[in-house]
């Protein structure tokens, strides 16, 4: 899984200093395509339940499985999220990272800041002992107190062998509440952040909007809970320091 | 890539037997014990078909020689649910 996730992060920092004004969403699936034609295993999402692209790239108020276009061009002042899976082996790696495109505004740049936060904030709770809870309420608690609100029909989940895997994290919980977090599992830990109301608007099978049309965040990382405290996977082990 | 947690949901409601039924007019031929009643399709086939809850619950009245509307299993063609008496 660590292998999967080490592609996964290749991509996403790749990815990250392509975006600016004027590239299109399909030129980011594109340049993605090629860098893992060039790896082992392939690509997670091409083909999941007929997801059709390598990529999600979720561009201001859609929040996730927005499907590259070269009609959809990126331009100052938006934030993009890019989600990226990958499958080595037959294990998987999950991870996603909002990006800026150009300079954008302070208040953008909050809701990024303050969703990252929850990421690292959620991280921090996979500890063996803990709950889903424990998690969810990381993440739900951070994002409210900051006037942003929490996405409820996604939510993370167990990642192994399969993408989508039990258990099922939402990013708002009680503490104390749900299953207790065990050495050796992985999940992918996925907080969708909107500036306005929580509800959801979907786009055909795939794309969600918010219904409010206000812009949304997603950053990802996929977790193994350790006794020595959270791994994340999808990213080189001597990195430390915040999550994105 | 997040995860709809009803996404196994949906599924399982598309594989609702209720929902999978086929739809036949019919004529009820004899009542039976139980709310049973023993009805003849259109196309002359009886079967055994009970009254659905809903009918029970508003205490509809099937006599013999009603028209009636069945639901049949696709499982077993020979048993089928009343859902409807036309007056």
């Amino acid at each position: 899984m660590y292998r999967a996730g080490q592609v996964v992060h290749e991509v996403l920092n790749k990815l990250r200093a392509e975006v600016k004004p004027g590239v299109t969403t399909m030129d980011l699936e594109k340049i993605a395509e090629g860098i893992i034609a060039a790896r082992p295993g392939k690509a997670a999402f091409k083909g999941y339940r007929g997801y059709p692209c390598v990529l999600c790239t979720s561009v201001n108020s859609e929040i996730v499985h927005g499907i590259p276009s070269p009609k959809r061009k990126l331009r100052e002042g938006d934030v993009v999220s890019i989600d990226f899976g990958m499958e080595v082996d037959g294990y998987y790696g999950d991870s996603a990272v909002t990006v800026p495109v150009g300079k954008i505004s302070p208040e953008l740049q909050k809701l990024l800041d303050v969703t990252r936060e929850s990421l690292d904030r959620a991280i921090d709770k996979m500890r063996p002992g803990n709950r889903l809870g424990d998690v969810g309420h990381a993440v739900q608690s951070w994002v409210e107190q900051h006037g942003f609100s929490v996405v409820r029909e996604f939510v993370g989940h167990g990642i192994g062998t399969r993408m989508h895997d039990e258990p099922n994290l939402p990013n708002y919980g009680e503490p104390g509440r749900g299953a207790r977090l065990q050495e050796g599992m992985v999940i992918a830990v996925e907080p969708m952040v909107n500036a306005g109301r929580p509800e959801v608007q979907m786009h055909g099978e795939w794309v969600a909007e918010t219904a409010d049309g206000s812009p949304s965040a997603h950053f990802e990382h996929t977790v193994a809970v350790t006794a020595n405290g959270p791994w994340i996977l999808t990213r080189p082990k001597e990195m430390t320091g915040p999550s994105w | 890539m997040a995860k709809q947690p009803f996404e196994e949901k949906k599924k399982n409601d598309s594989g609702n037997s209720k929902e999978d039924a086929i739809e036949a007019m019919a004529t009820v031929i004899e009542p039976l014990p139980n709310a049973m009643f023993r009805v003849e399709l259109e196309n002359k086939h009886q079967v055994l078909a009970h009254v659905s809850g809903k009918m029970r619950k508003n205490f509809i009245r099937i006599l013999a020689g009603d028209k009636v509307a069945v639901e049949l299993s696709p499982y077993d063609l020979k048993r089928g649910r009343i859902v409807y008496r036309y007056k």
